[in-house]
């Protein structure tokens, strides 16, 4: 591995209970609101923890006796499975709370649900939900923690996290490195929290293409906007590769799948034409043979495994470090430098 | 044989071309005399106030109020939606139809000015719908709404979409010389909207409402408003593009007036930033510049007047998820501090020129007698205090809802006194 884990220091925390210093916020909302020193910190405590939980001794008692809620208003099978694998291996309860089975379908506000729970005495309620900004007013309702795990088209920070973090994996610092974000920008949360991540950590985006979903406006942010994938291909290090949200289109953006594959999908001739090590990323599910072919996604430059292992490790910080800075005493306590 | 004498006060009428210190005498219920302080004899008065320090203006008229009643009584009444008027220094309201059912027979319109005249507050002045049920496909009974007292004809809430039924309301209306009141939004552009489209809501992945979705409608109307000599009312103009078609249009000669409100002169985007649905209105609030075209729009009259859009909806409906919040914000009970800090004391408009636009403008467009101190008139006064600083605060409120984005600000300006027909029926509480 090449980035520089202060594993001396990071040691004594992780036994002690209470996560590494230097983190400030009570919720997890987007990462436009983290600093470049604030992302880094999470990815570094996220190596902790995949570290401390490789081989048969996976769990670390840290969050013992906390619980955390999934609150998830959309479907969803690998986060929700991410996060409460995530969860139970700090030692926390879980409790997966689903929109269709809940006084929601009563026709309960979400506040009252999210209060309600909140009642019971709950440490984090980590939320999805279609409309972007719902994870920012249940935040300014309750007095827990708040995750993010993808409000609509508008953030998914720890999904922009475990992007990054697999990223440094491969190619160290992301300082320099080129990055391009290929597909369905405008319907993607993905998109959103790789560009803020990404341009704050110091690493250069391109936004690729067409243009009903690749809006020259996105130049206000900093980054560079394209439609043509095969001009940007030769200066690109990672190409992350986002999937058409058909669900969340009215009209369809371009005339047929058939054609965009043609112009967007990364494909074998494509790759031969790339960096040779270039990196490839997708946030799941991906649509095999519309925005990569079946052959790309299994190669060795593709890292779409690397991504889901890193998002456990990502949303134990995330956890822990919300959490833990909750009740840091308590934790501390229970755990007693326990690993079990 | 009820007098009153409102003394010192800087009376200001544009239908007049006043504008100066002077007393205003008011008997049975009419204007008798601006006369200059102490020069007449004016014999014994009945009531005397002392408006030295403060604007006396003909009573203000918003033109562009939800009552909600029938239908959404928990929202707003007839009731509160007028004592909420009076609270913010108007003495007439146009309220609009789209209510349940909505305004589309003389029973409805009976029915809101019997609840008026009950409530006993200030003019409910009703505006009928453009089509039956409101619902688009032919036209409601446009004279014998005009017969049971409407003023106007909206089918606000919606645009009007069939363009055939729009032309014929133009053409119909001409008979009884009755402007529609027309909410511009091309539908398909705005589909699943929440705010403007730009890069706020590019960087917030929320879905926007282009600007081209209100200025395709207003460019649409104002050829049929040209080609049926109908009269068009352009509501809530939010563009500054939607601005200049209008200011071209005037220069054609095409029969077209404007309105703006308090927020799309005051708020951008940018407020949308913290997912506030008390934010979210429609036409939804646009960019800095567009501010800017609004502000001239007002300035040089290519938007006739200001009216508030007051939109309450009961707080828990707007605290929900930010598609799932309906649209709309209070707006009677701000407009005047907005009005004086943001328009008069940044010195884009004077006090003739804002009473023009909340008084005598929309008194015109509506047909009604109402918007000036010509001895004679009804004695509807309002009185300003131009300079009472004062911090807005929704529990305080005479509406019913709370939905205001303005809540904790602080403005300049307030109405003190609300004078209807000669009869003081709110005054500002020490």
């Amino acid at each position: 591995m090449t980035m520089q884990t202060p594993l001396a220091a990071a040691a004594r925390p992780l036994q002690a209970g209470s996560p590494p210093a230097g983190w400030s916020h009570q919720h997890l909302l987007d990462l436009e609101e983290l600093t470049a020193e604030e992302i880094t910190l999470i990815l570094d405590t996220a190596v902790l923890c995949k570290e401390a939980t490789e081989g048969c001794r996976r769990k670390i008692d840290v969050l013992a006796g906390s619980a955390v809620v999934n609150l998830f208003f959309e479907n969803s099978t690998r986060t929700k499975t991410s996060f409460s694998l995530a969860a139970r291996r700090l030692g926390a309860d879980v409790i997966d709370f689903s929109a269709s089975t809940s006084s929601l379908s009563k026709g309960e506000s979400f506040i009252d649900t999210a209060k309600n729970l909140q009642a019971m005495g709950i440490d984090a309620v980590v939320v999805r939900h279609g409309t972007p900004g719902t994870p920012h007013l249940l935040a300014s309702h309750l007095n827990v923690g708040v995750i993010n795990a993808g409000d609509g088209p508008h953030a998914h920070p720890t999904q922009g996290l475990l992007d990054i973090l697999s990223i440094r994996e491969r190619l160290g610092d992301l300082k320099g490195l080129t990055v391009g974000l290929v597909g369905d920008i405008a319907h993607s949360r993905t998109a959103r929290s790789n560009i803020w991540g990404l341009t704050k950590l110091g690493a250069k985006v391109i936004l690729c293409g067409p243009p009903t979903l690749v809006a020259d406006g996105w130049r206000e942010l900093g980054v560079e906007v394209s439609h043509d994938l095969d001009a940007i291909l030769p200066r690109c290090d990672v190409l992350n590769l986002l999937r058409i949200q058909f669900e969340r289109q009215h009209t369809r953006p371009f005339p047929s799948v058939r054609e965009y594959a043609h112009l967007y999908a990364m494909n074998r001739d494509r790759l031969r034409r790339a960096k040779k090590d270039l990196v490839i990323l997708a946030p799941g599910p991906i649509n095999r043979g519309v925005e990569v072919t079946a052959d790309v996604a299994d190669c060795p430059q593709s890292l779409i495994l690397d991504q889901v292992t890193n998002g456990l490790a990502v949303r134990m910080a995330v956890l822990w470090l919300i959490c833990g800075g909750r009740s840091s005493t308590q934790a501390s306590k229970a755990a007693e430098g326990r690993i079990v | 044989m009820a007098s009153m004498l409102i003394r010192g006060g800087r009376v200001v009428d544009p239908d007049q071309g006043i504008d100066r210190v002077d007393d205003l005498l008011i008997q049975d219920g009419q204007i008798v005399a601006i006369g200059q302080s102490g020069s007449q004899p004016l014999g014994k008065v009945d009531e005397t106030l002392d408006a030295s320090g403060l604007i006396v203006t003909p009573g203000l008229i918003d033109m562009h109020v939800h009552l909600r009643e029938p239908g959404r009584e928990e929202d707003e009444t007839i009731e509160s939606g007028t004592r909420a008027a009076l609270a913010g220094g108007f003495t007439s309201v146009a309220c609009i139809p789209n209510t349940e059912p909505p305004t589309d027979t003389q029973a409805n319109v009976e029915f809101i000015r019997q609840k008026a005249a009950r409530a006993d507050t200030c003019n409910v002045f009703v505006v009928g719908c453009v089509s039956r049920d409101r619902a688009g496909k032919e036209l409601a009974e446009i004279g014998q709404l005009v017969e049971a007292g409407a003023v106007a004809f909206s089918d606000d809430g919606s645009p009007v979409y069939d363009a055939e039924l729009m032309r014929r309301a133009f053409e119909y209306c001409r008979m009884f010389d009755k402007a529609i009141l027309a909410h511009e939004e091309v539908l398909e552009l705005s589909r699943g909207g929440v705010m403007h489209e730009g890069q706020v809501s590019m960087a917030l992945g929320l879905k926007g409402m282009p600007a081209a979705a209100e200025e395709v409608m207003i460019g649409r109307d104002i050829a049929l408003a040209e080609v049926t000599g109908g009269r068009l009312h352009v509501m809530h103009v939010s563009t500054a593009h939607g601005v200049e078609l209008i200011r071209q249009a005037k220069r054609r000669g095409v029969r077209v007036t404007a309105e703006a409100c308090p927020h799309h002169f005051t708020l951008t985007d940018e407020s949308l930033r913290g997912f506030d649905s008390n934010f979210k209105m429609s036409p939804p609030l646009r960019t800095a510049a567009d501010v800017e075209g609004i502000i001239n729009g007002l300035v040089d009259g290519t938007i006739d007047c200001i009216a508030t859009d007051h939109a309450p909806h009961a707080p828990e409906k707007k605290l929900l998820e930010l598609d799932r919040a309906p649209f709309g914000i209070l707006g009677l009970e701000t407009a005047v501090g907005l009005c004086v800090t943001r328009l008069i004391d940044a010195g884009h408009i004077d006090w003739l020129r804002f009473v023009d636009a909340i008084s005598r403008l929309p008194a015109q467009i509506l047909g009604v007698n109402r918007g000036t101190l010509r001895p004679g008139a009804v004695a509807d006064v309002t009185l300003i205090d131009p300079s009472l600083q004062w911090q807005v605060d929704v529990s305080t409120f005479a509406s019913k809802s709370i939905n205001s984005p303005f809540d904790g600000w602080t403005l300049k300006g307030r109405a003190v006194a609300t004078i209807v027909a000669g009869r003081v029926k709110y005054r500002l509480p020490r």
